[in-house]
């Protein structure tokens, strides 16, 4: 068991198994995207107060929460790659930026359409959607610092530490509607003893939440496979891979 | 459920469909961007083999 890990730590290994565990994933993903999907937009039924809008929530909810979840990993892969200087946590790191970026910006703006119709504005600045915003701002600083050092190893050491700073933001976003009075409506899954949502409400939401977690899996599989050839060009290994081609 | 009903969406089709539409234009670029940039460097790399052969 420890000599798979240690294996997959190798870039070379790495590259192998991500590119067969890829597809399986991707079908997985697919299949819990169609049925939440078809769940929350034709079995789910129209809420009484917010009528057919809420069906935003579907995409909404799984965007924000993979929004955190993925810093969170960019964070303790960037600590992982601090401490032990493991190159492949510094290539999970980088590559989960530009993922958790566009999850952050998708909870933005479906927030924002949201917002319009039920709250009459497409934005205010209210805590959870402001810390919201500085998660965006954070990620774009690690993505743009990242690109900015010529060498990467330091450009990866650079990026953990202001990851890991960023950190903090990450509980002021989660106990934003608790601690202040927000427009945002408080949390209605995550008290699990009784969960203020219709199961009919409740299953799509979660489908979509694993179809979401599932597809950052491929896609931060596929953008660390890039990463690791682009840094490992001159070994052997990657150049047998294109006498092979 | 109606279709109509469906596409309709109580009158709020516009919110809850551009924002699926966005959502699978940020998915669609998500999965696009390293796949063709990881073609781009398989053609890279066989293009270099191909030099490093004929070199020889």
């Amino acid at each position: 068991m420890m000599r798979f890990f240690h294996q997959l730590a190798s870039p070379k290994y790495f590259y192998r198994f991500a590119g067969r565990l890829i597809p399986w994933l991707g079908v997985l993903c697919l299949g819990f995207m169609l049925v939440g999907l078809y769940q929350g937009l034709w079995v789910a039924p129209t809420d009484y107060q917010q009528g057919d809008s809420y069906r935003i929530m579907f995409i909404h909810v799984p965007a924000a929460w993979m929004s955190m979840f993925v810093y969170m990993v960019m964070a303790g892969a960037g600590a992982i790659g601090l401490i032990w200087h493991i190159k492949l946590a510094e290539i999970m790191a980088i590559s989960s930026a530009h993922i958790g970026a566009s999850f952050t910006f998708l909870a933005l703006i479906t927030g924002s359409i949201w917002g319009k119709p039920m709250w009459g504005a497409w934005w205010v600045w209210d805590a959870r959607l402001t810390s919201e915003l500085i998660l965006l701002f954070l990620y774009l600083g690690v993505i743009a610092l990242y690109n900015a050092v010529e060498d990467k190893r330091t450009a990866a050491r650079a990026t953990s530490i202001l990851a890991l700073v960023g950190v903090v933001n990450i509980p002021i976003i989660h106990y934003s509607v608790e601690w202040w009075n927000t427009l945002h409506q408080g949390p209605t899954v995550t008290k699990f003893d009784t969960p203020s949502i219709d199961l009919r409400m409740l299953i799509p939401l979660l489908l979509m939440a694993v179809a979401f977690k599932l597809f950052y899996a491929v896609v931060v599989l596929m953008r660390a496979r890039v990463e690791i050839l682009q840094r490992e060009r001159n070994s052997q290994w990657v150049l047998d891979l294109g006498d092979s081609t | 459920m109606t279709l109509e009903e469906f596409f309709n969406m109580g009158g709020y089709a516009p919110y809850v469909w551009s924002s699926y539409a966005i959502a699978l234009v940020v998915l669609l670029f998500n999965l696009l961007s390293p796949l063709l940039h990881h073609r781009k460097l398989l053609a890279q790399l066989a293009r270099r083999a191909k030099r490093a052969r004929s070199t020889q």
